[in-house]
């Protein structure tokens, strides 16, 4: 029998994580427990990975798994999806549901938040009802004891009847105790006796009709007690989902009647109840001072007048330090990397290569290289750890919250606001986190719009070129300034495209009415600085940098030899940006611009460098050793500042980069989706940089 | 505000309330339900956000936001 009960267990997580790997000799142990209690922080302990963490509900939306070794044995972690309750509102509730029901995993850790312990035992105390093998893990004890909470684990483990271990999964308190755990009781060194649920009367009559019913076809595989309350409550996906994972096909089974509303309430209160109860006898709190801090810093994050200007003004501040921080250490990589350059050549004659070959390696795959590492390594150096510090610290779930209102107008989800947010690292992972959005027509408008956010790979493109351009002319302290105007600017335009777009959408396509939702606006948190910066750097900076250049290279060798490839007079680059060029003209740019858009589908970070070669390569001779000598190659290939506006408007929005498209292509299963993706930014795109050009040219703004 | 039987976004910022009522039903009722919003729980009106809507509320130890089309639907007793 137990045999049996494994091999479905590791069929289901197979089916469910789509692994071909052979876990059958290690432990599988899963991580439960309500949005953002640290269940990622846990994993990545144990495991060593990185899977991503932040201070908001609903940062993870995949499963993932990990090893790791305690004594003599292997477990495999998986950690969950974050969820308040084990019935089916969203897809994440259904995917950790479905786990611990069907992938009969050996332990599993409910991770709660020991600042708010009341509400996560409400998972907890589900939980038990599916399984018995459960370990609580009460994280976050070094925030409760900042806050003067405290917390009877012995105590709770009492009442709870399983083992519970208090843990800081951030300085790793704890958590060798928690291994230590998870190991007796997957070899039943640990006998736990969790503590039953008395529901009223009537609702333990029903359960006792239904369980004797069902008892025979569940094979001891799942408990029939909780198949039962799900029948009660009507939850419906649970049990199509039993039939899918284990073939009972309860409708058969079952009494079927109308499910009983108030009864299901009922359902609910007990166990909402039963957690109160419990955690009035184990918590103890001195006064509520706790959220005095929080609630201080909030009356003016999120207050009425300073609550968006704040936010404004937070985002500009950013900017600012990252374009003033980035000046100095692009200068210097620059000259480093053009100084190479010139022994390159030095070394390429002295050894007699062929032009050709110097053309291509030199010319075209290297200098592409050193503009891309001198021009976006600084920036993103700097900007992603520190968008990552507020993201830590809890800042975004409050941009939700100052922002939602436009959000309702535009007949769109509130968590709108956060994959919004999401997409400001990549896109794709924006897109794939409009997961959390459960309604599907809200979840696609998230999708569409998220390209409006510009992304790693095209936030050194806005910086260089309006740290170079726009603030190029002055000098001082007024010259950054004008680039982070500039830039926060570019950003709240695409935010305002964001809803305008998503309204448009509402109103047409995608018709309907705003769904219900609920964000959870989570304490502050002192951010991780060492960890959040080993993150940004190797997660982030590591990872757009190795995509660039990995594009880069062929990109500059290809664009070497079309410039290098003449009929009749002209190169093949030339050619392709003449016919290019009306329509990038009634745009604002030139032919060479809207090609370089267009070869860097595959990764967006490559715009400006292939703008670069191509006007290099088309015959301007110009020895790049600094940064302000791509200004002036700008300006002798007729760049105004206008086209400069032009540039960073139509990287704001144009067609989404490949591994987008196919990131859309996956999550909507739907061609049509993925085309109507690519045209929303496409078409808002021409249109803003048409008006805006045709308007100054007309007003003899700019001749 | 004061009174009775009053949806909640009606309750002044600073104001706690008690739940009476959850007028609603689906799966919004029981996501409001696994919130711990059962009958008799004590809930306070935080703050506002900029635009007014929605209104943050503190539920069980917890801060959620609730837009007011939500909050209309949780029908509570203001306590003074
Ligand atoms: N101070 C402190 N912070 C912690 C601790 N554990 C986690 N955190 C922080 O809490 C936040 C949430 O952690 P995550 O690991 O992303 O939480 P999660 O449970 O995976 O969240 P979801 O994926 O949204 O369900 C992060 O900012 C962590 O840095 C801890 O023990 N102490
Ligand atoms: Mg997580």
């Amino acid at each position: 029998m137990a045999f049996i009960v494994q091999a479905t267990g590791i069929d289901a997580i197979k089916k469910m994580l789509k692994t071909k790997s052979n876990i059958t000799d290690a432990f599988i142990v899963a991580l439960a427990g309500n949005p953002n209690t640290g269940k990622s922080t846990v994993f990545n302990s144990l495991t060593g990975l990185n899977q991503h963490t932040g201070n908001w509900t609903g940062k993870t939306v995949t499963t993932a798994q990990g090893k790791y070794q305690f004594k003599d044995k292997s477990f495999t972690l998986v950690d969950l999806p974050g969820t308040y309750s084990l019935s089916s509102h969203s897809e994440e509730e259904e995917i950790a549901r479905n786990f611990i029901c069907f992938g009969s995993p050996h332990a599993t850790i409910v991770v709660t938040d020991a600042t708010c312990l009341e509400r996560n035992l409400n998972l907890l105390l589900q939980i038990l009802e599916i399984t018995d093998k459960v370990v609580l893990c009460v994280n976050l004890m070094d925030e409760a004891k900042r806050k003067k909470i405290w917390i009877d684990l012995k105590k709770l483990s009492k009442i709870l009847g399983i083992p519970v271990v208090g843990t800081s999964a951030r300085s790793g308190e704890g958590l060798e105790e928690l291994m230590h755990t998870v190991y007796k009781l997957c070899h039943n060194q640990i006998t736990t006796n969790p503590i039953k649920i008395k529901y009223n009367e009537k609702i333990e009559e029903l359960i006792q009709i239904t369980e004797e019913k069902i008892a025979k076809f569940t094979n001891r595989k799942i408990s029939s007690r909780w198949i039962s309350l799900k029948n009660i409550e009507g939850d419906k996906t649970f049990l199509d989902s039993l039939d899918k994972y284990l073939g009972i096909d309860s409708a058969k089974i079952l009494p079927n009647e109308e499910v009983d509303l108030n009864l299901r309430d009922q359902l609910v209160s007990s166990r909402v109840i039963l957690a109160e109860n419990i955690s009035s006898q184990v918590v103890s709190c001195k006064k509520e001072k706790e959220y005095d801090f929080d609630r201080k810093v909030d009356n003016i994050l999120t207050s009425k007048i300073l609550g968006i200007p704040a936010m404004i003004a937070l985002l500009g501040i950013i900017f600012w330090i990252t374009i003033v921080g980035a000046n100095i250490p692009s200068t210097v990589i620059a000259k480093m990397l053009f100084g190479l350059e010139e022994r390159l050549t030095a070394l390429s004659v002295a050894y007699r290569l062929p032009n050709w070959l110097h053309g291509t390696l030199i010319l075209g795959i290297y200098r592409t290289l050193a503009w891309v590492v001198s021009v976006m390594l600084p920036p993103m150096a700097i900007f992603f750890p520190l968008f990552t510090f507020l993201e830590d610290l809890g800042y975004l779930p409050r941009v939700a919250f100052n922002l939602d209102n436009f959000f309702k107008k535009a007949c769109t989800h509130g968590k709108q606001a956060l994959t919004m947010c999401m997409g400001f690292g990549c896109n794709a992972v924006g897109v794939i986190g409009c997961r959390i959005i459960e309604s599907p027509r809200e979840r696609l408008i998230a999708t569409i719009t998220n390209f409006f956010v510009p992304c790693n790979g095209r936030f050194p493109t806005l910086i260089t070129i309006s740290t170079i351009f726009i603030a190029g002319a002055d000098v001082g302290p007024l010259r950054t300034v004008i680039a982070t105007i500039t830039i926060t600017g570019i950003i709240i335009l695409g935010v305002i495209m964001t809803l305008v777009a998503s309204k448009i959408l509402s109103k047409t396509l995608l018709k309907g009415l705003p769904s219900s939702f609920t964000l959870e606006l989570p304490p502050y948190r002192n951010p991780q600085i060492g960890r959040i910066i080993i993150r940004s750097i190797f997660d982030r900076t590591i990872f757009v940098l190795g995509r660039a250049t990995a594009v880069a290279a062929p990109a500059g060798l290809f664009i070497w030899l079309m410039a290098n490839t003449n009929v009749r007079d002209l190169s093949l680059l030339d050619y392709c940006a003449a016919f290019l060029q009306p329509f990038a003209y009634l745009l604002g740019m030139d032919g060479y611009i809207l090609m370089a858009f267009i070869l860097g589908i595959p990764a967006n970070e490559i715009v400006m460098p292939i703008i670069i070669m191509s006007y290099m390569a088309s015959g301007t001779i110009i020895e790049l050793e600094s940064l302000a000598a791509l200004r002036i190659l700008l300006i002798s290939n007729g760049w105004t500042w206008l086209t400069a506006i032009n540039v960073m408007l139509f990287c704001l929005m144009h067609f989404p980069c490949a591994t987008t498209l196919l990131t859309i292509k996956k999550e909507t299963k739907s061609w049509k989706w993925t085309l109507v993706s690519f045209l929303v930014p496409t078409i808002a795109g021409i249109i803003i940089t048409f008006t805006v050009t045709q308007i100054s040219r007309l007003s003899k703004l700019i001749v | 505000m004061k009174g009775k039987n009053i949806p909640l976004h009606m309750i002044a910022c600073g104001k706690s309330a008690k739940v009476k009522e959850l007028t609603t039903a689906g799966s919004l009722r029981r996501r409001m339900l696994d919130l711990g919003l059962v009958n008799g729980t004590i809930v306070e009106a935080i703050r506002k956000s900029p635009s007014g809507d929605p209104i943050a509320y503190e539920i069980r130890g917890a801060v959620i936001a609730l837009r007011s089309e939500e909050a209309s639907k949780i029908i509570v007793d203001v306590i003074d």
